[in-house]
């Protein structure tokens, strides 16, 4: 089975429409409660927007890791949004029917992960190639004179790494 | 806002097959993301401490995928109450993830053993027929290359140290856990009508991929596996047949959930 391209309404996913795009626009103000200045949408963890024709929304998203913790609070964050636009029936799923991955952060999200103090995940054809991680380059100077210490870190989308150049301590936003 | 079922349909022939295999991975992710998480402040290092917690919450987020789906398309019981409420004879974890957490040594050659054989599992169940289970499995997937990569540096330097103590150790753990972790690949009840609609292989083949594999990562270190052949590998977990460790550890993880279970969080 692959995921639906249709709703049971029978309202395609993401058919563009001023109504549909302004509901994209409110879940701009949803952020990721790890990175507060980076929306769920630049994250790319919003799969699917539908509005059927008796103006009800379903709002479909992905979780960055399977153990996130915080993808039950964004989707109560979500649902309100999309409620503060005026709709009444507003439904948010959660699967894996898309699979996020870090290839899924928009550029905007890349320079916003930057300006946080994080090393934006570099992109990949698929598959990560984790070697790469021994020369993140660093956000403060740029150099790729750095080394990773750990591929873990204080939440379950980062590793920590060091530079040799600006003598800092820092960390990615990694590629998965 | 309640997510919907969204049940597909499964062959009666192939559903308590299924269930087996399913339970079984459920199990293991939760009992050994259990132990891993009782590193949380007593790591080696800060960051072996960071990477055991991290693999325990991601482990934690593998199990709930599996009894997501056991609910959604096989009739069990919510998640939490499928984790939390049955007795010991119902879990169907493999006993490598029971025991306790011992000494350093022995819980890194655990994780490199799990997510070794992890990793093949979720390369091929992200090829499944039965769909649900291959996105889920294509997701894992990811996350469980960053274990496999922590494992095999750790394992890699340890290995490869100048103090023979440490070698030393690390060998023991080898050896003291095989017969256990060959126990992670137990037949399954019914694993061949599974393997016949390819929704999971049979489980000797992912012993035999999980072997190459370990001796992979240990060829460029001083350690090895024993002969496979020559080690009695532990069964009797998928059939609930389970170490003393089992039980008390139950105990502790439903502690808080049986003081309220209906309780919002």
């Amino acid at each position: 089975m692959v995921s639906p391209a249709h709703e049971p309404t029978g309202v395609p996913l993401n058919a563009h429409n001023d109504q549909v795009d302004a509901i994209w626009e409110a879940l701009r103000s949803v952020m990721d409660p790890e990175i507060p200045v980076l929306s769920v949408v630049d994250l790319g963890i919003i799969t699917g927007v539908a509005l059927s024709p008796e103006q009800s929304v379903t709002v479909r998203m992905t979780p960055t890791f399977a153990g996130c913790p915080g993808i039950r609070l964004m989707e109560k964050q979500v649902g309100e949004a999309v409620e503060q636009l005026g709709y009444e029936h507003v439904q948010v799923e959660t699967d894996f029917s898309v699979a996020w991955n870090s290839n899924r952060i928009s550029d905007r999200g890349r320079e916003i992960i930057r300006n946080f103090g994080l090393a934006p995940p570099p992109k990949h054809n698929g598959e990560p190639d984790l070697d790469r991680l021994q020369h993140t380059e660093c956000p403060y100077c740029a150099s790729a004179n750095t080394t990773l210490k750990t591929p873990f870190g204080p939440t379950l989308c980062r590793s920590m790494h060091y530079c040799f150049d600006c003598l800092q301590a820092f960390e990615q936003f990694k590629p998965v | 806002m309640n997510i919907p079922h969204k049940s597909v349909p499964i062959a009666d022939l192939h559903r308590e097959p299924l269930r087996q295999l399913l339970t079984a991975l459920a199990d293991d992710h939760l009992i050994l993301g259990h132990r891993h998480s009782e590193w949380t402040g007593l790591g080696p290092i800060l960051e072996e401490d960071i990477a055991f917690s991290s693999i325990a919450q991601d482990q934690m987020g593998h199990a709930l995928g599996f009894y997501t789906l056991l609910h959604e398309h096989l009739g069990a019981p919510d998640p939490d109450i499928h984790a939390f409420t049955r007795q010991e004879a119902e879990f169907s974890c493999c006993q490598l993830v029971e025991w306790p957490i011992g000494d350093y040594d022995f819980s890194l050659t655990r994780h490199l053993f799990f997510d070794l054989a992890a990793g093949l599992r979720m390369e091929t169940l992200s090829l499944s027929s039965f769909t649900p289970l291959a996105q889920l499995a294509t997701k894992i997937r990811g996350e469980v290359k960053y274990h496999i990569f922590h494992a095999k540096t750790m394992v890699g330097q340890l290995g490869n140290s100048s103090d023979e103590t440490a070698k030393a150790r690390m060998q023991t753990a080898i050896n003291r856990q095989f017969g256990l972790a060959l126990g992670m690949f137990e037949p399954r009840l019914g694993e061949q009508i599974l393997d016949d609609a390819h929704i999971a292989p049979i489980e000797s083949k992912w012993r035999e991929r999980w072997l190459e594999a370990l001796n992979a990562v240990l060829d460029g270190t001083g350690l090895q596996i024993p002969d496979p052949d020559r080690i009695e590998p532990v069964f009797g977990g998928r059939n609930g047949y389970h170490t003393e460790y089992l039980q008390p550890l139950l105990h502790e993880m439903t502690e808080v959930f049986r003081l309220d279970p209906q309780a919002e969080w």
